[in-house]
This record gives C-alpha cells, structure tokens and sequence, in this order.
C-alpha cells in the first residue's frame, strides 16, 4: 500500500504545486488589452476581426468586454491600452480629461427597441423614439433597463429624458433596471414580455428571443456611434503605446474598415465602418 | 423545456468531440483552483490549528470573525483584489491584473477562511480527546500542531474539499479580477455567465452539467483515495 499512498501524494503535489510554478502560457508574448463592450463582444466583431489583426502583426488583443461606464473606469485605473466603447459625450470628456490621447470615429450601427409581439403599447404605430417610450409609459407596459450606466443604458436615458420622462422613480413598477450586461437584460425582458432597448447586433446574435421582436427601428435618434482611443501613456507609463497604437491604426485604415463592413450575422451587416480617413 | 435537453445533448457532444476550447477552460479553472486550495491549505492548516490549542486574549472574537469570513462574498473580494491591483491601486506596477494569478489569489482570499474555520473545529475537539494525554507526554501546544493535524487528516480533507468546491465554483470573483479574457482567463464559470448573456441558454446549461461532472470525478477520486489511506492505516 505504500506504493499507493506516495502515488497519491506525488498526485496531488504535481496538481496543486504544478501549476503554481508554471507562468502564465501568454506571459511572454506580445499583447495588449482593450476595455470595450459587451455588444462588440457578444456580436461575435472581436471573434472575426482580432484574429486577422494578429496573424498580421502578432500583436494578442486581449478583450475585457464590460459596460460602457466600466470599460471607461479601467482605462482610468490604467488597466486597458486601448478603450473601444460607444457614448461619445463620455469618450470626449475622456480625452478632455487627459486620460486618452485621441478619439476616433471607428463604425457605427443602430439601437432598436424589441418588444412582445402582441405590442400591448401600441409601439409599432411610432416612427420616433421618443413616441415609443412615452406609449410604453401611459400603459404602464413592462421594460427592461440595463440601469449599469452602459452605452446603450446611458442612450435610453437620454430618450427617455427627450420624452420628458423620468421611467426610474420606485413608484414606476413597469420599470425594471437590471443593472446588468445587454444579454442579462433581454433575458429578463424575454422572460417577462417586457420592452427593452439593445443594439442591433447584441440582438441579432441573440439566442433567446423568446416571444420579442422589433418593434420600433430606423429614427435617426437610435444612431450607435462607436469610437477607438489610446489611453494616454503620460498618464499610466505602462501603457503599451506602440501596440495600441498599431491596433488603432489597423482598425480605423482601410484593412479593418473594410473587415468590420464584412462582417455579418444570419446575413445583416452588424455594424458600419465609417472612420474619418486621416484621422 | 427544449433548453434543458438542448443542454445535456450540448454537453455530451462537448464532451466526445474533446472540444479544444472547453479542455482549455477547463484546465485553466482546474489550474487557477487548484492552486487557490493549495495555498489556503498552506495558510490555513497551521492557522486554523493555532487557533484551537492557543489561548490568547480575543481568541474567541477572532474565532467568530473567521467564521463569519466563510461567507465572503466573491464579488466583493473580487472587488477588493481589483482595487489592490489595478494599476492605479498599490500593487499595480506587479502588472497582475487580468492574469490566472489574479485569478488565484482572489479564491485562495475566499477558500482560505474555510479550510482555516473547519480545520479549527475538527483540531479544537480532538485536543479536548487528547489534551491530557498530549501533556503528560511533555507536549504543549506547539508540538501538537503537526501530531493532531496528522491524526485527524481524513477529516481535513472534507474541508479541503469544501474549499475546493467554493473555489471552483464561485463567479464573482475571477470575472472581475480575471476580465473573462479568451484563452487567457475565461474559466468554466465566467464562460457560463458569457453564454447567458448571450442568451445561449443550451450551451449554458451544457457547460454547466460538464463543470458539475468534473466536480463529481475530484470529489469521486478524493473518496477512493481516502477510503483506500484509511484501510491501509486502520
């Protein structure tokens, strides 16, 4: 039985000791770390795009997909080279503030609001946002918010606040704030037959739709800009400027311009290239 | 309910096809827990032990506070880890956010409090059986530690096994300090919560029942060795 016993023993070091002392696989390669969000992310953009971008430059581009508000915050801390987000008043005021180098226009796409089918607001009648939301709000239908201050959180409340209404208050039971990514949050709204506002790819990729679907698309007001910074190298000495830099040129020149206008899901094209040239 | 055998079919075919990514989840959550449980057990044992023979003013408080330590929240400890390393926090320049070490130290935080609150209970009443025998052989507490850790250690791998199952099993925590990277820090719980969010409900579930079995085997093999150490020590 001794035999056994320092069988089992020598296991259980190799197991737990083992990988204390092996480094990290990546360790010593190149890479950097982008904070973007769940919607690029979740589209199934990354999983396209950044393979190419490596098989070229091998440079590894490690995503750390999370909310708007939060994507920000790690580029703050210093915790991201780059920063690929969607709300440009937050993003200018990022580069205002001297946290990022330069902003840049990379693509955009569309938000649309998804609903039950049977539409017991009546949504689909509106051609605006803003006419939408406030039928939402006189019958009390059920809507899902993310509530996380995400891009696409933060776009809602802009609309609401268009229609001169505040939905956030306790008394509005029909109001849900998840506060939770886009896909935690149509999962409630296909739970519950509630209303919600996503971007349109999160959507399309979207798996469980349950008995949703869009009920009001196309007012210019749902316009989904997406822009690319550096996160600003004097401000955070570790940041790695040349990659990112690199991984910013490649996105916004005419190699990834062209990929993302390729990309589809179920055959739509998910987002729209639309980079300044030169800039 | 078409989700739910969606999943197990999910899971099966993950499973028999070896899928490449899911060995590399896997291994990874193995790895980053494993390692977590090692280090709790290095810590824990010896502090745990020390806290049932020593007697020292506020022992009983610090017994209560490590108690209540087993019920940590893994979000908050993630957050806490996070702010100590990120590059704007005091341990940044070690650049370890975003890594498997992260990752690792985040769950030996959270496992570390069980092995040490369980290995204190099961020492504390074998030195109530002992105590005066262990004395009339000269042996103070001190010298105790290593006898009474040795003789109760079946009983100590049930709160290895504790630790173990918390780490392996919690979200919170790595999703924040390890950013769910792909191929670098996406372990079987935060590629769950990816595939809800993306409304994946079937390859959810299938990961969730594939994590489910590899708990089961650790805990199976432990078992077996256990029982086998037993009989041949009995």
């Amino acid at each position: 039985m001794l035999k056994l016993r320092t069988l089992a023993i020598a296991a259980l070091m190799a197991m737990t000791l083992g990988p204390l002392a092996a480094p990290n696989a990546h360790a010593a390669d190149k890479y950097i770390t982008v904070a973007s969000t769940t919607s690029t992310a979740n589209s199934g953009l990354f999983d396209f795009l950044l393979p190419k971008f490596t098989e070229k430059t091998g440079i590894e581009v490690r995503v750390v997909a999370v909310g708007t508000g939060k994507a920000i915050k790690l580029a703050m801390n210093g915790d991201a080279d780059v920063l690929f987000v969607h709300h440009k008043p937050s993003e200018l005021k990022f580069v205002k503030e001297g946290f990022g180098v330069k902003r840049s226009d990379v693509m955009y796409n569309d938000f649309v609001m998804v609903g039950p089918k049977a539409d017991p607001a009546g949504v689909k009648g509106a051609k605006m946002a803003g006419d939408g939301l406030k039928k939402i709000a006189v019958a009390k239908a059920p809507f899902a918010s993310r509530g996380d201050n995400s891009g696409t959180n933060k776009k809602e409340l802009e609309l609401w606040k268009g229609a001169g209404i505040d939905p956030t208050g306790a008394e509005n039971k029909w109001y849900s704030a998840t506060g939770s990514g886009m896909g935690a949050t149509l999962n409630v709204a296909s739970g519950m037959n509630a209303y919600s506002l996503t971007d349109r790819a999160t959507w399309l990729k979207f798996k469980n739709k349950g008995d949703l679907e869009i009920v009001l698309e196309g007012d210019p007001v749902l316009f989904n800009q997406y822009g690319i910074i550096l996160v600003n190298p004097e401000k955070h000495k570790h940041v790695k400027k040349d990659l990112g830099q690199a991984f910013i040129d490649w996105t916004i020149g005419k190699e990834g311009q062209g990929l993302i206008n390729e990309y589809k899901i179920l055959g739509n094209q998910a987002f729209f290239a639309n980079a300044q040239p030169g800039s | 309910m078409n989700d739910i055998s969606a999943a197990f079919v999910t899971a099966l075919h993950l499973l028999v096809t070896f899928d490449q990514n899911l060995v590399e989840i896997v291994g990874l959550s193995l790895r980053v827990s494993l390692s977590a449980v090692a280090l709790a057990v290095v810590i824990g044992l010896p502090v745990g032990a020390a806290l049932a023979l020593f007697k020292f003013p506020g022992r009983n408080g610090l017994i209560v506070f490590l108690n209540a330590l087993m019920g940590l929240p893994p979000v908050v400890v993630g957050l806490v880890v996070y702010l100590l390393l990120s590059r704007a926090g005091p341990l940044g320049v070690l650049g370890l956010l975003f890594t498997p070490t992260a990752m690792i130290i985040a769950q030996a935080i959270l496992v570390t409090p069980i092995v040490a609150a369980l290995t204190r209970q099961v020492v504390a009443d074998l030195w109530v059986e002992y105590s005066e025998q262990m004395r009339s052989m000269g042996a103070g507490p001190l010298s105790a530690i290593p006898a009474l850790l040795y003789d109760a250690r079946f009983t100590l791998v049930t709160a290895v096994l504790a630790g173990f199952g918390r780490a392996s099993a919690e979200v919170g925590a790595v999703m924040i300090v390890g950013g769910n990277i792909d191929h670098v820090t996406r372990t079987m719980t935060t590629a769950i919560a990816l595939e809800v969010s993306k409304g994946d409900l079937a390859l959810a579930l299938g990961l969730g029942i594939v994590l489910i079995g590899i708990s089961l085997a650790i805990n199976a093999a432990t078992y077996t060795v256990k029982q086998r150490a037993e009989a041949a020590w009995a």
